[in-house]
């Protein structure tokens, strides 16, 4: 309890503190964030009813339309989807699978590209060599379409029935594939300052190993551009994973994401049910915004040229 | 200079070596490519018969050789899903695909570039906060669900644009066009503002940033002293300057345009590459996602070459220091 205190009272009294403080736009879409987070946690709490609990549905209630338009219910505060499931509840699940893509896939390239960035800027040479130019090819071709074709290719070498157990596995390690370049760059470059410092020489000195040198020291002092990678890269990843699942690849159809369920609803769009589709895409658009507006104001926050 | 175009030739090559080996073996390995061309009671002797003729008991290295040349040669062999030979597919639906990327490519460049010059002259008006709160916003929404409100908006809701297709088009030789008749413009133009709206936001971003830094230059300053005249200065001097890195970025960015059209061809049934690929993804069609890869990946390094050469073409100091 004592140390929580005091780390608390240490962040109020930080330099990041005083600057949330200062920019509306980042200490609201830091509330909106924790909001999202929050109600994608407490899904099956806050839920009305669960969307997946096939003996709750009931068809006569499909395409119900937002309870304050004519016909609607109370009882479904946003309507009802073409399967007679509770669009609120829909929504929260969804949103719980989009982030939980979305974070997985971020940390899993964070990983991946930390670690090769590492590296390659303290091992230079030829290794340093082959991890760049792999990176090089990579960035000449759009994350998206690389995540794309990974995700379409094992739907087209995997057996149908081995990929649908895996393809929740698949989606991450696609968007993760797509994006390890940003940290592999950034951290390279920096490491390669880190490595010739008197720390670093010290402990060198002392006999420690590369690896620990590598992951206790110099991985301390690199952490706040990747921080500021991975907040935005978030946001991307999101979009990322809405999107293959809007194109019908992505997240199985059996635990939509925002992305899925924009699919279904752009499917009955044609006859006037457009809450289907469009409440999953605002609720999507509001959570991208606002990882978007956090990560710039990070960005500028840690940047120490604008301090 | 000469070993950098060498590298980058070097990286082309190995990328259409890599994408060539997975393409083969995608054709090669998955499905068999025997059963799909005999009938299902065939005998053993008539399989390995055709097994021969195909090439298929030769050695890997050299199936892999034969690939390769008859892939230069654009066979690809025959489409499981439309029972047509590949490249005719193909070649059917590239007009529809290019003819979008072009003109969402112009009017993002010619709509975000004065944008972003406009924003960087006058950084603090009201129309730059306002412009730069649309492009957040810009980038933050999906361009799927930009399409699909777009088209609840003018199809559904006013019912002036076409949802879908591409409309009535003109067979110009073997290229058909939708650059002729009215439906076609109409039915271009809600797939191509969903196409730019990304990279317009984009170009804008980077034609300010870029504007601004210029005009704290140096020789801005000089040119100030000189007394020219404004217009002079912003137009003749920073903007030239400024295009710089546009143009790489642009080059890049048109073919992802090619990438992301994909997905707004898939929102509005743009009967083009992008639309080819899902559904040849969802049916297992083999042959055609081996042939896309191909091309896609001689596009981009096609793409990135010609932007090397252009950065060199542009900027006289990469010619000094290598």
């Amino acid at each position: 309890m004592n140390t929580m205190m005091l780390t608390l009272r240490r962040w109020r009294q930080s330099d990041l503190a005083w600057s949330l403080g200062r920019s509306p736009e980042a200490w609201l879409s830091a509330l909106v964030l924790l909001a999202y987070i929050g109600m994608a946690l407490l899904a099956p709490v806050l839920a009305p009813q669960n969307p997946f609990d096939l003996s709750t549905l009931d068809l006569m209630d499909a395409r119900l339309p937002p309870a304050w338009s004519e016909g609607g219910q109370l009882k479904y505060l946003l309507g009802t989807d073409g399967q007679g499931r509770d669009m609120v509840s829909v929504m929260l699940y969804g949103l719980r699978m989009s982030l939980l893509v979305g974070i997985a896939s971020t940390l899993l390239s964070l990983v991946v590209g930390v670690t090769l960035g590492l590296i390659a800027g303290y091992a230079g040479g030829r290794l340093d060599n082959v991890i760049m130019r792999a990176a090089d090819v990579q960035l000449s071709f759009p994350a998206i379409l690389v995540a794309l074709l990974i995700d379409g290719l094992s739907r087209t070498v995997l057996p149908r029935a081995v990929h649908e157990q895996l393809s929740l596995l698949i989606v991450v390690i696609a968007i993760a594939l797509a994006n390890w370049v940003q940290y592999a760059r950034t951290v390279r470059s920096v490491t390669m300052i880190e490595k010739d410092k008197d720390y670093v020489n010290a402990v060198r000195l002392i006999g420690m190993g590369r690896a620990r040198i590598l992951f206790r020291h110099v991985l301390p002092n690199i952490l706040s551009p990747v921080l500021v990678i991975a907040t935005l890269s978030i946001g991307l990843a999101v979009l990322t994973e809405a999107t293959l699942s809007f194109l019908g690849l992505g997240v199985p159809a059996t635990s939509p994401s925002l992305g899925t369920l924009i699919r279904l609803g752009n499917e009955v769009l044609f006859s006037g049910e457009w809450w289907i589709t469009v409440l999953p895409g605002l609720l999507l658009i509001g959570l991208v915004l606002s990882v978007n507006l956090f990560g710039d104001w990070l960005r500028d926050a840690l940047n120490p040229r604008l301090k | 200079m000469l070993r950098f175009l060498l590298g980058r030739l070097a990286n082309g090559a190995i990328v259409m070596v890599l994408v060539s080996m997975l393409s083969f073996a995608l054709f090669n390995f998955i499905g068999d490519p025997v059963s799909n061309l005999v009938g299902e009671n065939a005998t053993v002797n008539e399989r390995e018969a055709m097994r021969q003729s195909l090439g298929l008991d030769q050695p890997l290295p050299l199936q892999y050789l034969k690939f390769v040349g008859r892939a230069v040669q654009g066979e690809f062999g025959v489409s499981y899903r439309n029972i047509e030979p590949v490249s005719r597919v193909i070649a059917s639906r590239l007009p529809a695909t290019l003819e979008l990327s072009l003109i969402a490519a112009l009017l993002a460049l010619g709509v975000g570039i004065p944008m972003g010059v406009y924003a960087g002259l006058h950084p603090r008006s009201l129309l730059t906060r306002s412009l730069q709160v649309i492009s957040l916003v810009g980038i933050s929404v999906p361009s799927f669900v930009t399409g699909i409100m777009l088209i609840l908006l003018f199809s559904i809701y006013l019912n002036w644009l076409p949802s879908f297709g591409r409309g009535e088009t003109v067979m110009l030789g073997v290229w058909s066009t939708g650059f002729l008749t009215v439906t076609g413009w109409k039915s271009l133009l809600m797939p191509a503002v969903t196409l730019a709206l990304f990279q317009l936001t984009l170009f804008m971003r980077l034609t300010r940033t870029q504007m601004m830094e210029v005009l704290r230059s140096e020789y801005i300053k000089f040119a100030r002293a000189r007394g020219l005249r404004e217009r002079s200065i912003n137009y003749r001097h920073a903007l030239r300057n400024t295009l710089i890195p546009i143009i790489t970025v642009a080059g890049l960015q048109l073919g992802s345009m090619i990438a992301f059209s994909i997905i707004t061809e898939t929102v509005f049934q743009w009967p083009g590459l992008g639309l080819l690929i899902i559904q040849a993804i969802n049916f297992g069609d083999v042959p055609v996602i081996a042939a896309y890869l191909l091309l896609i990946a001689l596009l981009f390094v096609l793409i990135n070459m010609v932007v090397d050469l252009l950065y060199f073409a542009v900027d006289p100091r990469l010619r000094a220091q290598r």
